[in-house]
């Protein structure tokens, strides 16, 4: 039963991008979570986000869980005097009244043990833990291998 | 007017920097001080994932863009890769002057999991090269870049690789014209390549 819900959750195709519909918890907005395709399921995937906390108190993100992913962790590229490094963040600080990304070159999702290849055009949830906020989950449009962040009318905004 | 001890020393300064200057401008090291170095032509021999064996002598006469990199990346390398997908689309009848190369600094893994799959899905124009532990170490420092293997139990088979992940361009006639570094936007890439081609 889990794993028909697992593949009805991989497979399914979003009418409209999920990447641009905001998900809500407490004082925090998440909006623009995306992926990249992968070639099968034995290299990592990533997730991006954008998460905007309009509350008065600073929270952090903590944890993220996917049914997608045996391993999901939190990881930030680091380039520190031309190397860069990707070491495992514990916690990926959101600031009160700041918006946060999760984007290339920064903090990043790192999906290990991938259920199976990530399909363009797919989506999948992933649970993201708050200190404070607590949890929610969140679609995630897998976009192309070249993909740079979700096309939003209001992205950027 | 007194000077004080310190506009004393200012004004002496000034006068050997002056001294200093036209020693430079005139003195017998003029030569040397204003010839450039030898060009620098960073070299490699690898195969592709077919064992086709690659070295800069078969790319003459084009410019080569350059990344050393991993596939189990997943942030830093498909971000480059994209990049470099977009520079070659843009640079449109010019792109066949241009040769992206990803070479593998993690080549067993890289081989195993399929590399020509890997640059395709980002470019049919980039060629990915993985050698043996020798070979890749020869490349990189030829191009003076630093990679290590860092154990992690985290990460997938337990290794993760950090590594410099700026784009190295390599002129027609081998020689080092110069990097980007990670994250030059792709439009800036292009503009540098069109000057040039």
């Amino acid at each position: 039963m889990k794993s028909v819900a697992l593949f009805a959750a991989l497979t399914l195709t979003a009418p409209a991008a999920f990447a641009c519909e905001p998900f809500a918890v407490g004082d925090l907005t998440i909006e623009h979570a995306w992926s990249r395709a992968t070639i099968g399921a034995d290299r990592p995937g990533v997730f991006y986000v954008e998460i905007t906390n309009a509350g008065s108190a600073d929270d952090a993100l903590v944890g993220i869980a996917t049914p997608a992913a045996g391993m999901p962790m939190l990881h930030e590229t680091v380039v520190t005097d031309g190397i860069a490094s990707m070491p495992h963040s514990m916690s990926v600080p959101v600031p009160a009244g700041q918006t946060v990304a999760l984007a290339p070159g920064g903090y990043h999702g790192m999906l290990m043990g991938l259920v199976t290849a990530l399909k363009e055009g797919g989506s999948f949830p992933v649970t993201l833990t708050f200190q404070r906020a607590g949890e929610v989950t969140v679609t995630v449009d897998v976009l192309s291998m070249r993909a740079e962040g979700p096309d939003c009318a209001h992205a950027g905004q | 007017m007194r000077l004080t001890r310190l506009q004393k020393a200012l004004w002496a300064a000034a006068g050997i920097a002056v001294l200093a200057y036209g020693a430079l401008l005139w003195g017998p090291y003029r030569a040397p001080a204003l010839v450039s170095e030898a060009p620098f032509r960073p070299t490699f021999s690898l195969p592709d994932d077919a064992g086709r064996l690659y070295s800069p002598a078969d790319f003459a006469g084009k410019h080569l863009l350059v990344f050393f990199g991993f596939t189990n990346c997943p942030d830093v390398c498909p971000t480059t890769l994209s990049e470099v997908a977009q520079v070659i689309d843009d640079l449109g009848p010019d792109a066949d002057k241009v040769q992206p190369l990803f070479i593998s600094i993690d080549p067993e893994r890289d081989r195993r999991l399929g590399l020509a799959a890997f640059t395709a899905a980002f470019h049919p124009a980039i060629i990915g090269l993985a050698g043996d532990a020798d070979q890749t170490r020869a490349a990189a420092d030829s191009f003076r870049i630093h990679f290590a293997r860092e154990d992690d139990a985290a990460a997938p088979d337990g290794y993760t690789m950090s590594h410099s992940p700026a784009l190295y361009l390599i002129g027609p006639e081998g020689d080092w014209l110069r990097q980007f570094t990670y994250g030059t936007p792709a439009s800036e890439i292009l503009a540098d390549l069109k000057s040039r081609l």
